[in-house]
């Protein structure tokens, strides 16, 4: 057992490091075209979109989840800009590198990498959450361009959004998984209506997207028609697991350490309290179990080793470990969290910044699969109970 | 980065999970659970042969010269079949005598520790649930007097490891000839317990850490109720997967279901806290304590969770005597009680990380 990652990892870290040093400085964060040079260079240099071919603006290096561990870490502890982060980058172009026409990966890669271009995900409808296959919105082929109809929601920063890729019912008449084709479409015209939704922070970060005879060309579809469904699961393979996942909890729990340390009870700090510390060391105890897990998830993973069904938990690991910080942080900073963290110039947001931590504990329970999706992943796949009766694609 | 046991580590841990499967079915378990003294030859000397019992003893003394991750894993396996016996209290007080006992000694014992032919133990709290080195007042310098709580297997064992006041060791050797035992009626009787009164008692002093010593046996505690918290979800696993009601197997029904994969995301991740409590001990000397502190609270309250969880989803039949998933059920209460309570350790993890100092 060797929790170091070896000399040859070490020496690839110093000269990340030394990369870092010379080409960035910290007051270049506020200065979008110093960042947009970084990334140019972090990419020529191979640290940055690592997967993705040089033709299309990647730095195309072989598969090393150890150097791409090494680059995160030695990347986030300088504050330097990472992968520009969005659906776009995170899930269109592993889609389109895995299943798009080679037109389309040469007009649509290049610019989203440099962030000239992003792209929505038009997944989720009013009536489709976690049965995501029976979406409705209807896709009509007339000519040659597709007639698109029907809405879509929780969609992340539509606004901001150049693009969206979307599921969207073009067979009626075929099987629920088999009816739909994974459209593209540009969000800048007249038959799409953006509506944004303010959530429970008070903040708007999702939208709702209506399509009122929305066009888009008849090639713009990836994969054949029907195989939408198919085209969609193959991007759910590129979300990001595994190691890291552990680190926001690391650093939320000192956050919450502090926490401990500055408010008080019984007029001495409270962290001096015993059941705070109980209460500390009972989430102590799941996060170092989440960390090593997940190391030992990644070392089975890179001697080719099946970690077995624990993959299936890690979400909701991570949503129980996020509801007990969100918890705990209510109690120690105490009546600030009868208060609104409210972000407007001229007011300054207090303790009550973790409601932020408490609100977003429960979008994770939601997002990207329910909690119970999630039971259900576990005890089919992890545990092989019987499927759903319902049919229900976990 | 290489955070998985070995290809000999997970063999070792097959070989023993084998033995205990063929030795060890549910029948067996339980006769050797409802048996006078909860100590089954058979499976003692066929743990022996194997190896098991003296994993950690040095070569030169009849053993493999492993380390606690080793050990640890093969730990797992006998939670996971609820072995009953003194394995833990023999496997505790070898190491004691591997690291502190002087060489006349060594040979005394060792070689036969290491087989089975000899049985050790450790005998630690005095008062209720003192467990912890600086709460034991027993003294020497050469004869011990007073009484010792909970120890495991007194009756036959033959060579005995006593902690004493300022956290230190001593030995006693055969001290059947020289302490009253009483023995207590074991809620898991797969580990028999006893008070052992020490009158006159001739002892000699160890060199050993008794918070090392200590730290062994959390470490070992946690291995064990993770296999155990395994073992009762496997059972329950089967069962939803068997039993039928309203004309389906019952893991269809998602209450089930659910309150499985809960169990489940619950202890999975547990598996790595406990090897790396034992990695530390072995090789990371500023975690041990923590992290064996932190493993035996988290682990085995999750053992006992599981078991709660495990034997609610059953129904009735778990809640006999006949159907062997009490078992586990109260070998999970021992586990986490065992060597202090999990609100013990939690405020000691509180203490060694610090964390009322300034970050």
């Amino acid at each position: 057992m060797d929790l170091s990652y070896g000399a040859e990892y070490e020496a690839f870290r110093d000269e990340v490091r030394e990369f870092v040093a010379a080409h960035w400085s910290r007051e270049d964060a506020r200065n979008p075209e110093r960042i947009t040079a970084f990334r140019l260079k972090a990419t020529e240099a191979g640290y940055l979109y690592r997967n993705i071919p040089r033709r299309f603006g990647g730095s195309e290096q072989p598969a090393d989840v150890l150097r791409a561990q090494v680059i995160h870490e030695e990347f986030t502890s300088a504050r330097a800009p990472m992968e520009i982060y969005g659906n776009g980058v995170r899930m269109l172009v592993p889609t389109l590198l895995e299943c798009g026409a080679p037109w389309q990966q040469e007009q649509f890669i290049p610019p989203t990498v440099r962030g000239q271009v992003d792209w929505a995900q038009g997944y989720s409808e009013p009536g489709s959450g976690s049965d995501l296959a029976s979406v409705r919105t209807r896709g009509e082929l007339v000519g040659d361009e597709w007639i698109i109809n029907g809405q879509k929601i929780w969609t992340s920063r539509a606004h901001e959004c150049r693009y969206m890729f979307a599921l969207v019912r073009t067979e009626p008449d075929a099987p629920k998984h088999q009816g739909i084709s994974y459209l593209l479409l540009d969000l800048h015209q007249p038959g799409v209506t953006i509506r944004p939704l303010k959530q429970i922070t008070g903040q708007s970060t999702f939208n709702e997207v209506f399509f009122d005879d929305a066009r888009t060309p008849l090639d713009w579809i990836v994969g054949r028609r029907g195989e939408g469904w198919q085209v969609s699961r193959a991007t759910l393979k590129h979300e990001r697991t595994g190691i890291g996942n552990a680190e926001t909890y690391l650093e939320q729990f000192a956050k919450l350490l502090n926490v401990a340390r500055s408010a008080t009870r019984n007029g001495r700090p409270a962290i001096e309290d015993p059941i705070v510390q109980d209460r500390l060391a009972e989430i102590e105890g799941y996060l170092q179990a989440h960390r090593y897990s997940t190391f030992r998830q990644l070392s089975m993973s890179l001697a080719g080793k099946d970690p077995g069904p624990v993959t299936t938990m890690n979400k909701l690991v991570v949503t129980n470990l996020g509801h007990m910080i969100a918890a705990l942080a209510q109690e120690l900073i105490g009546d600030a969290s009868l208060l609104l963290p409210v972000y407007e110039p001229g007011h300054k947001v207090g303790d009550e910044r973790w409601m932020n931590q408490f609100f977003g504990s429960l979008g994770i329970a939601i997002a990207g699969g329910t909690s119970n999706i999630q039971r259900n992943i576990i005890g089919e796949r992890g545990l092989g109970l019987p499927r759903d009766q319902t049919g229900g694609d976990s | 980065m290489n955070f998985d046991l070995s290809a000999e580590q997970t063999a070792l841990q097959d070989s023993v999970g084998r033995l205990l499967q063929n030795e060890l079915d549910q029948v067996r378990l339980l006769e050797i659970f409802d048996s006078e003294d909860g100590h089954d030859a058979r499976l003692w000397q066929a743990l022996g042969e194997l190896g098991v019992l003296g994993l950690m003893i040095d070569e030169r003394h009849g053993g493999t010269g492993l380390e606690m991750l080793d050990a640890a894993v093969v730990t797992e396996m006998l939670g996971y079949h609820g072995a009953p016996g003194p394995y833990l209290g023999h496997v505790a007080a070898s190491l004691a005598i591997c690291w502190s006992a002087n060489d006349a000694q060594k040979e005394r014992w060792l070689p036969r520790l290491a087989t089975g032919e000899c049985l050790g133990t450790v005998a630690l709290a005095e008062s209720d649930a003192a467990w912890q080195p600086n709460e034991w007042r027993l003294a020497g310098p050469t004869a011990l007097n007073g009484t010792k709580r909970n120890v495991l297997y007194p009756a036959q064992a033959d060579v005995m490891v006593v902690g004493v006041a300022g956290g230190e060791l001593m030995l006693v050797e055969n001290p059947a000839e020289t302490v009253e035992v009483t023995p207590l009626p074991s809620l898991d009787a797969t580990r028999r317990i006893a008070h052992v009164a020490f009158r006159d008692t001739p002892a000699a002093p160890l060199s050993g850490s008794a918070e090392r010593l200590r730290d062994a046996l959390l470490v070992l505690l946690a291995a064990d109720a993770f296999g155990g918290a395994r073992r009762c979800l496997d059972m329950a696993v089967d069962y939803a997967l068997t039993r039928e009601q309203f004309g389906q197997v019952i893991g269809a029904f998602q209450g089930l279901k659910h309150q499985l994969a809960n169990v489940a995301a619950d202890i999975e991740p547990a598996r790595a806290l406990y090897w790396y409590a034992a990695h530390a001990f072995d090789a990371v000397p500023e975690d041990a304590q923590r992290m064996a502190a932190l493993a035996k609270a988290h682990v085995t309250e999750r053992f006992l969770h599981a078991a709660r969880e495990c034997t609610q989803a059953h129904g009735g039949i778990a809640y006999t005597w006949e159907f062997p998933l009490h078992v586990w059920l109260k070998r999970a209460v021992f586990d986490r009680m065992y060597m202090g309570s999990t609100s013990m350790h939690r405020t000691r993890v509180a203490e060694l990380s610090g964390w009322a100092l300034a970050g």
